[in-house]
């Protein structure tokens, strides 16, 4: 595939390094001179120097024949732009845009923006997860940005311990699709089986029912 | 009628000023209190300290209730954000923006987002002139 990463910076180096590994074809368009001389220390020569918002350097970087273009760049709505000049100018098949304020995930996901990556609320939720009284961890949201994957833990003060799966009312929408114990290999839970400090649940659920999932399983919100 | 505008500089204070006078609600928004020095002292409007690329301050500017929206701080993809967030989340009716980069204001205006390069059309005066001079 052909990939254009606009933004030179931390994170579009090690993006263009992965993904030339897995044998794609990347151009990398930065602004500045000096990241440019970083990249080619670094890399090679696989970067333009240019404003990514700008039609004539898109064009010079063959934008028109990507794949997929991917925008990294510091400044949220200057990742905004060039995915929308990839989208509506260039015909791009598929928009990546990094976010770091969450509130515009939903915003540019309006926006047209095929994906949208907010890194702020990832590091939030991974940091939020190794805190030891916390027992819900969103692990993958689907498509349809309607359902996700969560982890339940059992905590070792949770009410539902020694209660049957058969006692547990989960919310509309969820199911229970593997239970983790200690070492064992993980199960499908069934009516019978006993809850037990330290068990997690892989369930999924609809993305605004994590709450009362965790409510469901645990006793605890 | 109720008018937002984003970025109080040399355009935005001037805009919002002569709104004022001819009796319109303004709001304006800008970053930095010191913009708001550009107003004159018999402003009526609401001089509000916020940013236009963000919804809640949008929304104490009373954009949920505004006829327009005029975007004018210096920076081309903030003028572009706030607007497209303007007309496609809070369904402003008359969304302005200035674009100083030519190419880019095309491929908006494609898309149809009101847009005014003031590059293209200060050139176009200056070529105006120096033709009918000579």
């Amino acid at each position: 595939m052909y990939i254009v990463i606009v933004g030179g910076g931390q994170l579009g180096r090690h993006l263009a390094k992965a993904l030339i590994a897995e044998g794609h074809e990347i151009l990398i368009v930065e602004k500045d001179k000096d990241h440019c001389r970083t990249i080619a220390n670094s890399i090679g020569s696989v970067f333009v120097n240019g404003d990514g918002c700008e039609t004539a350097v898109l064009a010079n970087a063959g934008v028109n024949r990507a794949d997929m273009f991917i925008s990294v760049a510091a400044y949220d709505e200057d990742n905004l732009i060039a995915c929308q000049v990839a989208k509506y100018r260039f015909n791009v098949p598929h928009t990546i845009c990094r976010v770091r304020n969450p509130k515009n995930e939903e915003i540019f996901k309006k926006l047209g923006i095929d994906t949208v990556v907010c890194s702020t609320k990832i590091i939030l939720q991974y940091i939020e997860e190794q805190v030891p009284s916390n027992s819900l961890s969103h692990l993958t949201t689907f498509k349809d940005s309607v359902s996700e994957l969560v982890s339940i833990r059992i905590l070792e003060d949770s009410p539902t311990i020694g209660h049957t799966i058969r006692d547990i009312k989960m919310p509309e929408g969820s199911e229970l699709m593997l239970l983790i114990r200690g070492c064992e290999r993980p199960i499908k839970p069934q009516e019978n089986t006993e809850i037990a400090s330290g068990d997690q649940f892989i369930v999924v659920g609809l993305v605004e029912n994590a709450d009362k999932v965790r409510f469901a399983l645990t006793g605890l919100f | 009628m109720k008018i937002v505008i984003m970025g109080c500089g040399r355009v935005g204070a001037r805009l919002a000023t002569m709104l004022d006078s001819e009796g319109h609600e303004v709001s304006i928004l800008d970053k930095y209190t010191t913009s708001f020095a550009r107003l004159p002292e018999n402003f009526k409007g609401q001089a509000l300290l916020g940013n236009g690329l963000d919804e809640e301050d949008l929304r104490k500017a009373g954009i949920e209730e505004a006829n327009a929206f005029v975007a004018v701080t210096q920076a081309d993809n903030s003028n572009i954000m706030a607007g497209q967030i303007a007309r496609e989340i809070f369904g402003v009716k008359k969304v302005l923006c200035r674009i100083y980069d030519p190419l880019r204001r095309d491929v908006y205006a494609m898309l149809g987002l009101e847009a005014i390069s003031p590059t293209s059309v200060v050139a176009n005066l200056f070529k105006e002139s120096l033709e009918s001079e000579f």
